[in-house]
């Protein structure tokens, strides 16, 4: 990877002083992942150039440390790590030119706090966001911002541009300022996670922002995209089984958002907050949801209720809080997703009353399971919609045919409401792993259906405004059983 | 001597006072295992045996190890004084609760004894009176003990009799495991004798008859012998004339029956006592009015003596008229019994009036076959490992036979319709299907698992393994009724020594040399994904087979169970296969015997990759050769100044340059896996191997034949969807053979392709040590493995450092999943229960899981 710097100048030559480096010289500093080169392209006395060429070892960054960590992943073998300007740019950018960007320069004192005109060069700077973010990030620093985006592959124009930029920024700026700015912003706007940079360094990186980082109007941002990228590459056996599959492993393990369990303590709040798009002032719906799901579970008369794909436990935490509700079970078919809910709900160190009222284990809804029978309630709270269509009537005979709770709570998506969503677009739906999203006409019909199949009675309600035109955000139904004994009471 | 009867699988309760020897008669009796003895249970609790404090928690431990004995079906005796009614109705309960027979062994010795005995013992200081208050609680309770519910009492009363006693075990009524076969199931009959006759001659046996002309026997030629399910009475026209015959079958040692519901009520009607006449029942009174009284005595006698039901064949076939669950299996109890009479009934009636009955054997797990009756079915079905021989024949359906072990189903019709059935029995067909249940149970797939294979033994699954499938089979795969296997992974040749390639065909061949394998076909690897099609012959045989809806004909999964397309493209793809093999005359030919088959389940390779991977090749592979490319020009640029200002960067400007052509070509290679396809246009499907059929898997067929299916199908493919696969066969000892074997795979890759894999010619087949032979064996190209190790793996520097790779783990996983997709292929065809199949598919995922090093 590559980074340059070029002052036009009268005195040019001089940036050798700032920089420590003499600009006839090729030095050369040994990194943990490779070997840092200055030299310098271009030395004239009214143009100077220098260029940091960062030469990493691709093999010997899988075998070092942390390797383990992240072990038996592709994506540990195959990555942009060894070209892409970030983390390990920043780090060596911050070792090469440690004395410059403190801005100290002992001979000449005043070069290093001059303001000089510089233009820096990083081709391949990964950008999340797109070229706006770099534009975000840098330009209140006093910069000038080109951003052009890479194509992912120029023989494939149908696949558009990369997540790459080629960066140019221009500035008459200290060049202490320009070497923090980038150590600290370059990582920032990785879209990538960062395999081999522990904590320490990105606690390095936000020191270094001192003294102008308060003061950035996307400081909440910078801190937002840091946050995100503490999330360590947990390599389950789920991420696994995607790789082996070819599908990234995101993109079956996603059952918890990728920065929820390197977090502990923070509670980031429902998943489904932001699916949803609400105003930022109102209740958001994921507490309205909840709120009409336990109100119905309390309309019910229900004292033990099963939380069928509890995900983290929002809801299970809010039973908690009512001791009407003596027996709580969460299952979720994500081991990930029951981790983190225990977590949450601070299970290991919850007072021993509370504790006995709730138990988390790993089921699925496509199953049964004689450990989700014999609860007053049974709740499907945003989960249906995560079926894929052909394995509902399993989901149906399991739920309602054998555990065959008294009463049943089923919300889901009202896709008919999905056009209030300036940010949606049309004919997308709310989640990317949502295999359907019903209209209030489809959920109506398979809920009768289903009830008339085992002998269930069913109202339907909803969660949210309603709309006049297109009904509320999301629906919910509730299924009575008619019938006094079930198959798998009465065995 | 005395001789003590105990049934085999009892819980032997002994009674008797501190002192009365009991533990010294257990001792001699039984087995070292056997006795549970309080004494014992108190040390184990609490460090001492006569700690009278530990009693409580003593006996919680003791009634936990009974229960675990008595669920293994294993005889327990408890060794306690066991005086106090109290303590013996726990004992019974915890007997009932198992469904066995409780059993009390008194040892009711002189007081004297006891004393001196006690005395004797220098750890236990039991006073007299003690004992003497044991005694007269004892003796307090010798006559209710029938009462409170032991089926069998032994009293000894002396030290003599305590010495002389003999425990003899006797086996349930209901266990007849010696009994082989084979045999031949009858259900219902309903008093209908003439198609009884009929069924049986059809079955080969040749009717004897009376004086009368009254069929009194059937003997069948090859000693094959009828069972029958019960319900030989009532509604039907002959009931007495069916009974007669059945009697004289199980008389002269030619048939075993146990009885149904009618048989009991019939037992009741004929002893007087009330019973509501009806149900047919009026019948067969009247038609046994016109018997002689001893005929209905010996009718009445027979049927009273009929045990409920059979455990024949070692414990593989059960016989019982309503079913009957595992855990009732050669077990005594008035549920177990009445579950075999009635079935699992809720006590609550149908919209017709009949008593709903639970689908017990949706969750029959057990690995006897339960063969019954009770309930009317239009076609003999296979559930879980059972099968329902009531096909109505007296409601106007057929009367049915199962041949065991054959399973073959063997029918008549029904020579009218006799009685009117109070809910309409479905259209007549004959023949069997299967009903799979549409869903199965965590328990059958969740935790640590051993699966028992043909071909590997016992193959275990981490916990861990098993709950990242879960969640991947839960949210991602197909209905697991159509997803009868997964592929196993494979594993790469041995790391190439030296040269400028990690992977060279070389390795492959020595691999299967030292293992003794002579012949080996090299297969072209396609560019493509692993696909696994169930393509159905037409809907029928996909919704008799699969329980599949209309519309849907079969599945394309990938190697993680996936479906691969929307319902459509599906469709289509399914549509061009079912037309080729039906070109080919695959139908026809594949099924049992060379015969016909509903369906096919094919091995294919499935082109471009993209169609799949499109996400991954763009997020990852297209995203290094991005990132690459914008960063290593300029990078070259800089360094080309730098040196024309005379700056010493040869070798860094060497080495960026490498770097830059690397990047080139691993875009290249990459680019190779991508082109548009549109609906089924620009798709390709390459099917190498034939996997399963009806009734018959093709393992042990050499890949010459599969090869040649699969030419036959691309042959016979009008859409141009089907490629071929390029093969080549080797001698591995021959020197020309392997050397043509290389230049092949050179010339393979040198042109842009993949690799090819090196199977057995033979496929299934057995190495140098016995164990299966690795099923195949990759050899992938040189710029193939640019996008698995990286664009600059090639460099001589780095290559040396990737030849340390550990294949072990990989070996042995590939033939530990091969094992597993071989027995899931194994149970599909063989008829066993879906959760049995489920088990072994969802073996393979969990084992996908493990980690092991991706690049292999």
């Amino acid at each position: 990877m590559l980074l340059t710097l070029t002052t036009r100048d009268d005195a040019a030559r001089d940036l050798g002083f700032v920089l420590h480096k003499h600009p006839d010289r090729v030095q050369w500093f040994d990194q943990a992942f490779g070997v840092a080169h200055v030299l310098y392209p271009q030395a004239d006395d009214d143009v100077v150039t220098v260029a940091l060429v960062l030469e990493v070892d691709p093999v010997a960054l899988v075998r070092g440390k942390g390797a383990r960590d992240a072990a038996f992943s592709l994506a540990q073998y195959v990555n942009d790590r060894p070209y892409a300007a970030s983390s390990m740019l920043a780090v060596a950018l911050g070792r090469v030119f440690r004395t410059a960007m403190a801005g100290r320069c002992d001979q000449r004192p005043e070069l290093a706090e001059r303001a000089w005109p510089l233009e820096v060069h990083v081709p391949s700077v990964p950008c999340r966001g797109g070229a706006d973010a770099a534009v975000r990030l840098f330009a209140p620093l006093g910069w000038d911002v080109e951003v052009t985006p890479v194509p992912l592959d120029p023989t494939i124009p149908e696949w558009g541009d990369s997540r790459y930029v080629d960066l140019r920024l221009r500035g008459t700026l200290r060049v202490a300022d320009a070497l923090q700015h980038l150590y600290v912003l370059l990582p920032t706007l990785d879209a990538a996670k960062h395999y081999w940079v522990g904590l320490d360094e990105v606690d390095k990186l936000v020191r270094a922002g001192q003294g102008w980082l308060a003061d950035h109007p996307a400081r909440d941002e910078i801190a937002r995209r840091y946050l995100a990228h503490r999330g360590s590459l947990v390599a389950s056996a789920v991420a696994r089984l995607a790789e082996v599959d070819d599908a990234e492993p995101e993109a079956l393990d996603d059952a918890v958002p990728a920065d929820r369990d390197a977090l502990p303590g923070e509670d980031p709040g429902p998943a489904v907050a932001g699916e949803d798009g609400d105003p930022p002032a109102a209740v958001p719906l994921a507490r309205r949801r909840l709120d009409a799901v336990v109100e119905q579970l309390r309309l019910a008369g229900a004292r033990s209720v099963v939380d069928l794909g509890c995900g983290e436990g929002h809801l299970l935490g809010a039973l908690l809080d009512d001791p009407r509700f003596d027996r709580l079970l969460g299952v979720d078919v994500s081991p990930r997703a029951l981790e983190v809910a225990a977590r949450r709900l601070h299970l290991d160190t919850m007072p021993a009353r509370r504790r006995a009222r709730i138990e988390l284990a790993q089921s699925s809804v496509t199953y049964t399971d004689a450990r989700v029978a014999g609860f007053d309630a049974a709740v499907l709270m945003e989960v249906v919609e995560h079926v894929d269509p052909p394995r509902l009537a399993a989901l149906e005979r399991a739920v309602l045919g054998v555990a065959a709770p008294p009463t049943v709570v089923v919300t889901t998506p009202n896709a008919e409401h999905n056009v209030r969503y300036p940010t949606l677009a049309a004919g997308t739906m709310r989640h990317h792993d949502h295999r359907f999203e019903w209209t209030r006409a489809e959920l109506a019909a398979w809920a009768r259906a289903a009830a008339d199949r085992y002998g269930y009675d069913v109202e339907l309600l909803g969660v949210g405004d309603d709309d006049p035109e297109v009904g509320p955000p999301t629906q919910l139904a509730v299924f009575r059983r008619t019938t006094e004994t079930t198959g798998e009471e009465a065995r | 001597m005395t001789t003590l009867t105990v049934p085999a699988l009892s819980l032997v309760v002994l009674v008797g006072a501190s002192g009365s020897g009991k533990s010294t008669f257990a001792a001699r009796a039984f087995g070292p295992f056997e006795t549970l003895s309080s004494d014992f249970f108190r040390g184990l609790v609490a460090n001492d045996p006569n700690d009278q404090g530990a009693t409580r928690a003593a006996f919680d431990a003791l009634h936990h190890v009974a229960a675990a004995r008595l669920d293994a079906g294993l005889l327990t005796v408890v060794d306690a004084t066991n005086v106090q009614a109290q303590a013996r109705r726990s004992l019974v309960d915890l007997a009932r609760a198992h469904d066995v027979l409780p059993v009390a062994i008194v040892l009711d010795l002189p007081e004297e004894v006891c004393v001196a005995r006690n005395a004797a013992r220098d750890d236990r200081d039991l006073g007299a009176h003690v004992v003497r208050r044991q005694r007269d609680q004892l003796r307090r309770s010798l006559r209710g003990l029938a009462k409170e519910g032991f089926r069998t009492v032994h009293v000894l009363r002396s030290v003599d009799e305590v010495e002389a006693a003999v425990i003899a075990r006797q086996p349930l009524r209901s266990d007849r495991r010696d009994e082989r076969g084979p045999f031949d199931v009858v259900g219902d009959v309903h008093g209908c004798r003439s198609e009884l006759e009929a069924l049986l001659v059809r079955l080969g046996y040749a009717l004897v008859r009376d004086d009368a002309g009254r069929p009194v026997d059937a003997v069948h030629p090859a000693g094959r012998r009828a069972v029958f399910v019960g319900d030989l009475v009532d509604r039907g026209p002959d009931s007495p004339g069916v009974v007669r015959l059945v009697m004289g079958m199980v008389a002269a040692g030619h048939a075993l029956a146990v009885p149904g519901n009618h048989e009991e009520k019939l037992v009741r009607a004929l002893d007087g006592k009330q019973v509501r006449v009806a149900h047919g029942l009026a019948e067969t009174l009247e038609q046994l009015a016109g018997e002689s009284e001893e005929f209905r005595r010996e009718v009445r006698d027979w049927c009273d003596g009929l045990v409920a039901h059979l455990v024949l064949d070692g414990g593989a076939l059960v016989v019982a008229h309503a079913g009957l669950k595992e855990s009732f299996h050669n077990r005594a109890s008035g549920r177990v019994r009445s579950f075999a009479l009635y079935g699992d009934t809720t006590g609550e009636t149908d919209e017709y009036g009949l008593p709903v009955r639970l689908p017990w054997a949706d969750d029959y797990r057990g690995r006897a076959t339960v063969l019954y009756g009770h309930t009317p079915t239009a076609v003999p079905t296979w559930v879980n490992n059972t099968m329902c021989l009531d096909t109505g024949c007296v409601f106007g359906g057929h009367l049915t036979a199962l041949r065991y072990p054959e399973r073959e189903v063997v029918q008549v019709p029904a020579e009218r319709t006799w009685c009117e059935p109070a809910r309409p029995l479905d259209a007549v067909p004959s023949g069997t299907a299967r009903r799979d249940p549409d869903v199965l149970d965590v328990s059958d797939v969740l935790g640590r698992r051993s699966v028992e294979t043909t071909l590997l033994g016992r193959v275990t699954v981490a916990e861990e393994n098993a709950a990242g499938a879960l969640e991947v089979m839960s949210r991602f795969a197909v209905d697991p009724r159509w997803l009868l296997y997964l592929p196993p992974t494979m594993s790469p040749c041995a790391t190439a020594p030296d040269g400028d390639l990690l992977e060279h065909p070389a390795q492959a061949f020595d691999a299967y040399r030292s293992d003794g394998v002579g012949t080996v076909v090299c297969e072209e690897k396609h560019m493509g994904s692993r696909a696994v099609v169930l393509v159905c012959r037409d809907q029928a045989a996909a919704s008799g087979r699969f329980g599949m809806p209309d519309g849907v004909t079969g599945v394309v999964h990938t190697r993680t169970g996936r479906p691969f397309f929307d319902a459509a493209r599906s469709e289509a793809l399914l549509a061009v296969l079912r037309d080729a093999a039906t070109t080919a005359g695959l139908w026809d030919t594949l099924g049992p015997d060379d015969g016909p088959t509903g369906w096919l389940l094919l091995d294919a390779e499935l082109m471009p990759w993209s169609v799949k991977a499109g996400d991954l090749l763009r997020h990852q592979y297209a995203a290094v050769g991005a990132a690459a490319r914008s960063a290593l020009s300029p990078a070259v640029d800089a360094l080309r100044a730098a040196a024309a200002r005379g700056l010493d960067v040869a070798g860094l400007l060497d080495r960026t340059d490498a770097r830059r052509r690397n990047a080139d070509a691993f875009a290249d290679a990459y680019r190779r896996y991508v082109w548009p396809t549109d609906g089924l246009d620009g798709v390709r499907l390459a099917p190498f191997q034939v996997l399963a059929a009806d009734g018959r898997t093709f393992e042990t067929q050499d890949h010459l034949w599969h090869l040649d299916v699969a030419d036959r199908l691309v042959a016979a493919d009008a859409a141009g969807v089907l490629q071929g696969t390029r093969r080549l066969v080797v001698d591995v000892d021959d020197e020309a053979s392997v050397g043509a074997g290389v230049a092949w795979w050179t010339d393979l890759t040198g042109a842009g392709g993949e690799g090819m894999v090196v199977k057995p010619l033979g496929n299934l087949v057995r190495g140098r040590r016995g164990g299966p032979a690795q099923p195949g064996i990759k050899v992938r190209g040189r710029e193939y493995l640019r996008i698995i190790y990286g664009p600059d793996y090639t460099e001589p520097a780095n290559l040396e450092r990737l030849r340390s790779r550990s294949l072990g783990r990989k070996r042995g996983l590939a033939l530990r999943e091969y094992a597993l997709g071989l027995e899931g292929l194994a149970r599909a065809t063989s008829g066993e229960p879906l959760w049995r199949v489920h088990e072994a598919v969802f073996a393979v995922l969990a084992l996908e899981s493990e980690p092991v090093d991706p690049r292999l």
